[in-house]
This record gives structure tokens, C-alpha cells and sequence, in this order.
């Protein structure tokens, strides 16, 4: 099978007014997301959730809906205008992508559903071929439930070993502890690049060198990092990467591994069906390259070209803008938090350099999800639960936080919302 | 919003009826939505056919709190069988606010560990949220 991956002249994003003396202009971005102009309760929508999904830009939606309105033919097949056209546009967005979090090449880019998805495909492909009785797999207390409960299903399934990096009170690794248990030999050490609740920004090329020196293979959960700063898979040298589209600017449903070829090429199928297969016979098949072998079934084109837009549109602002510009959001936030509601118990490191845009709060008395319901009839859009961290909550030893996120698109005038919409919710709890 | 946190909701969350460890329970249940990190212990004393005593501890939401507040209002002193048959329904009554799908579990935590109590119930209100467990008295959440 020949695959085209060369992009059909990438129409680079015109980045207009969207930075201005190289920084970011969220007043001039929010206009290319059409969400952020509805209203909630007769009030103008102030997204404050973007760790959980990011809003899209108008150029993914559109590319998405090019996809549907004018070659919507499936890939890989038909020898037709439309079906090539498609093949050409999924491939280049892979090749996109991939170069967004520098792989050297994008043939080592499996599309997945979502980071869930590229986690559970490591953990059943590389994970039942890889860990026997015994074997360690090392995680961290901050991470999502998708980086611990595949790896539970794992051992208990090959009666391996789960051992976990403990956080100081502020949110960090205690990489001293990391130290210890890399003495157990781990085959696999698997962590989070960015704390979706905390925020912090672990130190994923030095851990990695650890673990290397350890023997581990390393997995890094790219979900919050893509969205904020800048990720190079080469710089961090580890095994696989994995990452969601709908968190960064893309839309649901799209996401990916990183990895290794060899390894790729070493590990069998995680799903079986068309489009994986070179031969098929009734009773055995060969299967196709990396990284179709991973890729079972008609995927979710649209959903590829969209991400492959969204990866576009952000190396077009610059992941170093964007990320300059969740430094000030933070850093402004955190100040007038401490500030305008000193009672606010915040969590994660106070060293905007340290984590990403993510501010997870309680206000004493107040369950989050009461703070949440409230800041709704403001317009404002918060989390609140456990962010699918539920042993991190344990261990910072409260039920629920309420969490309010960036992206390229919050202004301090987002923020000022918040500062407001919290005295109103002490206001009406009198606290 | 003053819809959803009226006075009363906000009063029976603040101070609870019925707040507290009982004596002599006949009766212990734990209910919780792990979801939302609610959590409560609810202690019955059943004699004579009537619900002679009821308290319950834990923690939550303003909206779980209250209808637990108001549910053993209700129930206290009324016979079991009219505890027993509860309904979704009228513990929404007795909050007597509109309560959204979202915060629905919230709401119905008080009845459905009221219903595991008693064995009465299907858990309705709240297909998700486990169904809680009889478990020996213990030390209340808080």
C-alpha cells in the first residue's frame, strides 16, 4: 500500500493581530472560537474549563467540515479524486502532528481516540508481551485515572507490581523517592508530563533519564502538556508519548500515541480488522506498517484533519507564546486570588514557573460543587469533583476541588469574572 | 441563583437537623457519590413499628446536606413503612427547588440511603451511585 504524506501546500495560518509584540492577543484569538461569543443564563460564556476540553477555532471546524462537505470518501482505498484526496489530508495531519511534539518521524504517530485510548494500547500491546510476575511499573500519586487503571488491569493480569512517586504538599515528585524505587528494576515507568489538577510540570526528560538508566521504558502522559507548552518528544527522549486532541484546540474524539518504531514494530496489534492488515487469509494475516497496524477500522477522519488543523493553528501562535501567556494569566491569577480572597485554599505549586493553567480551589465551607453551581448563574464555566484524580484528592485530603483552566483564549478579564463570581458565592453561603 | 440556594436550603445546610450519632441505633447505613465526594451515615432506631429515633453525619453539598436535613425531619417519628416508601419525589418536594440532572444525585444521597436502611427502594433517582452497603456502627465522617 502507498500512502501519501506529503502535505498538499500547507496554507499557513495568517497570524493577524493574534500576537502582537510577540506575545499572544487572547481579545483577538476569542474571536476565532465561535463558543466563546454564546451566553449562558442571558450572560456571556466565560470558559474556564479548558482542562477538561479546549474550545475549537474556527479553522478546525472548518477543515472538519471540508472533510464531510467535499471529499468525504474513506482513506486508504478508494482510487478516486475524493478518496485520495481524503488519504492525502488524514496523512498530512498525521505528519502535522507529528511534527508539532518533533517526532522524527510520522510514521511512528498512531492515531487513537483520545490519550485513553493510546494508554490502554500500550498497556494490552507492549504491556501483556512485556511485564511477567514481579515486574514493576512505577506511577505518581497526581496521575489521571487513565495512567493508573490500565496499568491495575495489567498487573492484576500478569501479577505485576505497582509502585508510586509520592508529591510533597505543593504538588510536586518527590524525585528522591523516584530515586528509591527505580532501585526495584521497574520495566516501565509511566507519568504524567502536566498535572491536570494541580497543574505542575514535572521534569519529564530528567525523570526519563532515570528511568532509562534504570533499564525502565518510559511512558509520558502528554494530555495537559500539549495544550501549553512546548513538547519535543526528541528533547525528552522517551519511549511513548501519548496525547488528546480535544484538549488542544482539536476536537473530541482525536488523539495520539508517540513511540519508538521499534518498538511499534515489535508489539503485536491492539485491535484487529481492516485498514491493520497486509494479507489476509481464513486462518492467519500479516499485518500492515506502523503505524496503520494500530489504526483497525475507518478512524475518525474528520476528527484527524481536525487535529491536524488545531496543530497548525497552535505552532502558528507559537507554543512558546502560549505558553508566556498562561505564565502572566497565572501569575495574575494566583496574585489576586491571594489578594481579593486570602481565605481560598489554593493547591499545586505557588511558583507560576513550576505548573501550567490550572488553578484548583476550595473555599472553606463551601463543596465545590456548590461553588461550581453558583459561578454558573454567573456565566462562568469551572470543574468541580475530582478531575478523575480521586487518589490525589486523597492524598491532599479533600473530597473535591473546583478548578478553574486557560487556554490561548482566557484574558484577565476571564479572571476578574472568577474573583467576582467567588464573592458571590460567599456572599450567598456567608462565609 | 437565589432560586436553587434559598434561605432554607442554606439554613438546613449550615445546621442540620438531626446532625449527630444517635443512641442505641437499630439500624446503620453508609451512603456516598464518590463522584462528588459526598458521603453520609445514616443511624435509624426502629421500636414498635416507628422510626423512634434518626440522625446521620458526613459531608457534602449544600443540596445533599439539606434533603438529608429534611428527609429525617420527615421521617422522624412516622411509622417505618411510611419511611420505607419515600419517594424521589417527595424528598424533591420537601426541598422544594428545582433540582437539575446534574445535582440530581446530590439530592436523592439522603433517600437512597434511607431505602438501603430499610431494604425498601430501587435507588431511584440515582442509577449511578452505588448501592450502599449495611456496615457495623462506626465514627462519623466528621
Amino acid at each position: 500500500m502507498t500512502v501519501t504524506t506529503a502535505r498538499p501546500a500547507a496554507t499557513a495560518l495568517d497570524v493577524g493581530g493574534r500576537v502582537r509584540d510577540g506575545r499572544l492577543d487572547p481579545d483577538v484569538i476569542r474571536r476565532d472560537f465561535p463558543m466563546l461569543a454564546t451566553k449562558v443564563h442571558g450572560k456571556p460564556l466565560v470558559y474556564l474549563d479548558s482542562a477538561a476540553t479546549s474550545q475549537r477555532p474556527q479553522v478546525v471546524l472548518d477543515a472538519m467540515d471540508a472533510y464531510y462537505r467535499e471529499f468525504g470518501a474513506n482513506i486508504h482505498r478508494g482510487i478516486y479524486e475524493a478518496g485520495e484526496r481524503a488519504t492525502a489530508e488524514y496523512e498530512a495531519a498525521r505528519a502535522t502532528v507529528a511534527r508539532f511534539i518533533n517526532a522524527p518521524d510520522a510514521h511512528e504517530l498512531i492515531f487513537t481516540r483520545n490519550a485513553t485510548e493510546a494508554i490502554n494500547l500500550v498497556a494490552y500491546s507492549w504491556g501483556r508481551r512485556n511485564i511477567n510476575r514481579g515486574d514493576a511499573i512505577v506511577l505518581t500519586e497526581m496521575e489521571h485515572h487513565a495512567n493508573l487503571v490500565p496499568w491495575q488491569l495489567l498487573a492484576q493480569e500478569r501479577d505485576g507490581d505497582l509502585e508510586f512517586i509520592p508529591i510533597t504538599d505543593d504538588g510536586r515528585l518527590r524525585l528522591d523517592v523516584f530515586e528509591v524505587l527505580l532501585r526495584l528494576k521497574p520495566k516501565l515507568v509511566a507519568f504524567t508530563h502536566v498535572s491536570n489538577t494541580l497543574g505542575t510540570i514535572n521534569p519529564v526528560a530528567e525523570m526519563t533519564r532515570a528511568a532509562h538508566a534504570a533499564g525502565a521504558l518510559v511512558l509520558v502522559d502528554g494530555a495537559q502538556a500539549v495544550p501549553h507548552i512546548p513538547v519535543d518528544v526528541q528533547a525528552i527522549g522517551c519511549d511513548f508519548y501519548v496525547f488528546s486532541g480535544h484538549k488542544m484546540l482539536g476536537p473530541t474524539g482525536s488523539g495520539g500515541l508517540w513511540a519508538r518504531r521499534e518498538l511499534l514494530e515489535a508489539m503485536p496489534p491492539f485491535m484487529a480488522g481492516g485498514d491493520m492488515i497486509r494479507e489476509v487469509h481464513l486462518r492467519r494475516s500479516e499485518w500492515n506498517d506502523v503505524p496503520w497496524k494500530f489504526e483497525a477500522g475507518t478512524p475518525d477522519i474528520a476528527a484527524g484533519i481536525g487535529l491536524g488543523a488545531a496543530a497548525e493553528y497552535l505552532m502558528a501562535l507559537g507554543m512558546d507564546r502560549v505558553r508566556d501567556h498562561e505564565q502572566e494569566l497565572l501569575t495574575y491569577a494566583l496574585v489576586a486570588l491571594g489578594r481579593e480572597h486570602p481565605d481560598v485554599v489554593l493547591y499545586g505549586p505557588m511558583d507560576a514557573g513550576l505548573r501550567s493553567g490550572v488553578i484548583p480551589f476550595t473555599i472553606p465551607g463551601v463543596h465545590a460543587h456548590d461553588v461550581a453551581q453558583v459561578l454558573d448563574a454567573s456565566g462562568l464555566a469551572v470543574r468541580a469533583g475530582h478531575h478523575c484524580t480521586m487518589p490525589l484528592h486523597e492524598r491532599l485530603d479533600v473530597p473535591a476541588t473546583a478548578r478553574a483552566s486557560f487556554n490561548v483564549y482566557t484574558t484577565t478579564a476571564d479572571i476578574d469574572a472568577l474573583l467576582a463570581g467567588i464573592g458571590e458565592v460567599k456572599r450567598i453561603f456567608g462565609s | 441563583m437565589d432560586d436553587l440556594y434559598r434561605d432554607y436550603i442554606l439554613e438546613h445546610y449550615r445546621r442540620p437537623h438531626n446532625f449527630g450519632v444517635i443512641e442505641g441505633p437499630t439500624v446503620t447505613q453508609e451512603g456516598s457519590n464518590p463522584l462528588c465526594g459526598d458521603r453520609l451515615t445514616l443511624q435509624l432506631r426502629l421500636a414498635d413499628g416507628v422510626v423512634a429515633g434518626v440522625g446521620f453525619t458526613g459531608r457534602g453539598c449544600a443540596i445533599s446536606q439539606a434533603s438529608a436535613s429534611l428527609l429525617t425531619d420527615e421521617i422522624k417519628g412516622k411509622p417505618v413503612a411510611s419511611a420505607a416508601g419515600m419517594s424521589g419525589q417527595d424528598v424533591l418536594d420537601l426541598l422544594g427547588i428545582e433540582i437539575s440532572p446534574a445535582r440530581m444525585k446530590c439530592a436523592m444521597l439522603s433517600l437512597e440511603t434511607l431505602q438501603g436502611a430499610l431494604g425498601s427502594g430501587n435507588g431511584q433517582g440515582s442509577a449511578e451511585a452505588a448501592a450502599p452497603e449495611p456496615v457495623a456502627a462506626e465514627e462519623p465522617a466528621r
